[in-house]
């Protein structure tokens, strides 16, 4: 589907939930509720949709993932298979829906981890101030140096295949975004008075960090954390795509349109897999952008 | 006039200082390659020799003697920096070449590609971001808004694949992967690009060749950059339009127009232009998925190759090289960021 014809289906559901709801009068009215709440919507249902796709697939699927049919293989899309086969007969909405699994996975355990780590080091430096926080810093802006695709392919490379390396290698050029964010909030937050009083109070600096300061700046952290796991689940599949991500048998996104890259005829082995890439990413943007919105004073006050 | 000294001065000093911090990157950068390079537990040379010579010990030990793999590591570094003083960055262990020579021949083919990438996004992605803000909540801002978010949600590699399997499989529009169709003769290498060798040496339909070649590669990489782009362009002309000389320009009656694009705009652009240095450097960097689809005979595809067979030298080479970029990037963004704003130097 193009992007524009994307756009006016978007529209045209607007408009059909909008009429449903008998409250919402007036455009102005109807383009703000369609500006704050459609896409984060689509967005949320999406990746809901997969969650549960992805929780329930040994229900749901019609065939097993690994299966090997060579005699049923690069059937084209049909009622028995609905997205066709593989070239080992592989079921391929089957493997798309246990792929959900690793993806989802992968995304949540990189942004989670990586985010706590990160935040954790840029929170003390903004808080400790001095050396600690010139050192800790540096250390994260050498992070940045590196291009993160590249340190992660030369990292997976050297520990080995397998998804866990490929998670580490993540890990390690992850982080240090949440770092710089995080030292940013807290530098914003130390200095008002609520912290000030909580000195006072005699709160010692873990306390007055962890549970006065950093659920003050949780919100940006949040955004960026929604609009990551859709980063990270595309980098993973990427890397998966360059054969650093799971071994063989694995179903996974990027290494199924690996596998499907040279059978132009056989086009659905590729674009299924890629269309599910797709929808997962766009539906944490979805909802990323639309937090991002909700949370920013300028945008909220119109 | 001693107040323009005192401010050149301080430009100056600011540089110096932003100087030094990137050098002392480049060198912690080195020193963080060559741990990762040596301390992880695969093994190069179990990768490069066969099976049987593998089980060899003594053709396994000439292996690691012939490639310095025997000495303990501080000397190693050291050597490794060594090297580095004289722009030596080794040999690659499956090319035999100098890493330095394998860099240079496949660097232009990237930066070509990623330039015109760049352009190309820049070119859709800033007026595109104007527009939404203008417009703001018009159908037209969110256009851009699906358009930009599914630009950067699209899997590089499926666009690719997608890419070609349409017009180049499908509908016959646009010609394969390569950089020049086999039926072309690569122009004898003066500058090592393409664009520029190619007329140089009067091949004008090789010329033509390698810009056609240049069209499906350039758009997949431009995606992703042009939604960044046009994301941050928007949100930063709505964050200059609320500032008091807005308010200031509309209570003198100033035109819309010349309010959005010679008040708003020039304030706009400094967001954009740390942005658009980062995102040429990820571009330069980030075309190893374009490259290896497109068989495009560039760096990413290079250090694909190299992270393969685990071919360390090289691997340390370009991620070498790619870190020098960034922090040149860095760099050059920090300093003209500073000459656009100079309030950042006080900080």
């Amino acid at each position: 589907m193009s992007p524009p014809a994307f756009g006016a289906a978007l529209t045209d559901a607007a408009a059909a939930s909008l009429s449903a709801t008998a409250t919402a009068s007036g455009t102005g009215r109807r383009r703000r509720w369609l500006r704050r709440y459609l896409l984060p919507a689509i967005g949320g249902a999406v990746i809901a949709a997969w969650l549960l796709a992805a929780l329930l697939a040994p229900w749901i699927t019609p065939y097993a993932p690994d299966t090997v049919n060579v005699a049923g293989r690069l059937a084209a899309p049909s009622l028995a298979h609905w997205l066709g086969t593989d070239e080992l007969g592989r079921d391929v909405l089957t493997r798309i829906i246990y792929g959900a699994r690793t993806s989802l996975t992968v995304g949540f355990s990189v942004v989670l981890i990586g985010s706590a780590a990160g935040t954790l080091v840029g929170a003390v430096a903004a808080y400790a101030r001095g050396w600690a926080e010139e050192v800790l810093m540096r250390a994260t802006d050498l992070m940045f140096c590196f291009p993160p695709i590249i340190l992660a392919m030369a990292i997976a490379a050297a520990l080995g295949i397998g998804t866990r390396n490929t998670v580490i290698a993540m890990l390690v050029v992850w982080w240090p975004k949440f770092a710089r964010l995080a030292r940013s909030l807290v530098l914003g937050q130390r200095s008002l008075e609520y912290v000030a009083a909580a000195r006072t109070i005699g709160f010692p600096p873990s306390h007055i960090l962890f549970r006065q300061i950093l659920p003050n700046a949780v919100g940006p952290l949040v955004v960026l954390i929604t609009l990551d796991l859709g980063n990270a689940i595309l980098v993973f599949a990427g890397l998966s795509f360059l054969g650093l991500g799971v071994v063989p048998p694995t179903p996974e996104w990027g290494s199924m349109v690996s596998e499907g890259r040279e059978l132009v005829s056989q086009w659905w082995v590729a674009t299924f897999p890629g269309i599910a890439i797709l929808t997962v990413v766009i539906g944490f943007n979805f909802v990323g952008d639309g937090l991002r919105d909700w949370l920013d004073p300028h945008a909220r006050r119109r | 006039m001693r107040q323009a000294n005192g401010g050149s001065h301080r430009v100056l000093r600011y540089i110096a200082s932003r100087l030094v911090i990137a050098a002392a990157m480049v060198l912690l950068a080195t020193l963080i390659i060559f741990l990762i390079a040596n301390t992880v537990p695969g093994d190069p040379v179990l990768t490069q020799l066969g099976d049987i010579a593998a089980n060899n010990p003594a053709i396994v030990e000439a292996y690691r003697h012939k490639w310095g793999l025997d000495l303990p590591m501080g000397e190693r570094y050291w050597v490794f920096l060594r090297g580095l003083a004289h722009g030596d960055l080794g040999i690659s262990i499956s090319s035999q070449r100098p890493v330095i020579d394998d860099i240079a021949q496949y660097a232009p083919a990237t930066i070509e590609l990623s330039t015109v990438a760049f352009m190309l996004s820049l070119i859709f992605g800033l007026p595109l971001g104007v527009l939404a803000a203008m417009k703001r909540d018009s159908w037209i801002d969110h256009v851009a808004r699906v358009l930009s978010l599914t630009g950067v949600s699209a899997p590089t590699f499926w666009l690719a694949f997608i890419m070609l399997a349409v017009f180049y499989g499908w509908l016959g529009w646009a010609p394969g992967p390569g950089q020049i169709g086999g039926d072309q003769f690569p122009p004898p290498v003066v500058t090592g690009f393409m664009l520029i060798d190619a007329p140089l040496a009067g091949q004008w339909a090789t010329f033509r060749d390698a810009l056609a070649h240049l069209v499906l590669p350039s758009i997949v990489l431009a995606s992703a950059t042009m939604g960044l782009i046009t994301r941050t362009t928007r949100a930063a002309m709505l964050e200059a339009l609320s500032q008091d000389y807005i308010r200031v320009a509309r209570a003198k009656g100033l035109r819309r127009h010349a309010i959005m694009l010679r008040h708003a705009l020039p304030n706009a652009l400094l967001p954009v232009v740390t942005l658009g240095g980062l995102a040429y450097a990820q571009l330069l960097t980030g075309t190893v998925l374009t490259e290896t689809i497109f068989s495009w005979p560039g760096l990413g595809r290079y250090t694909f190759q190299s992270a393969e067979i685990l071919d360390f030298p090289a691997i340390m080479g370009v991620t070498l090289v790619v870190a020098i970029v960034y922090v040149i990037v860095n760099l050059l963004v920090d300093v003209s960021y500073a000459l656009l704003d100079p309030r950042v130097m006080r900080r």
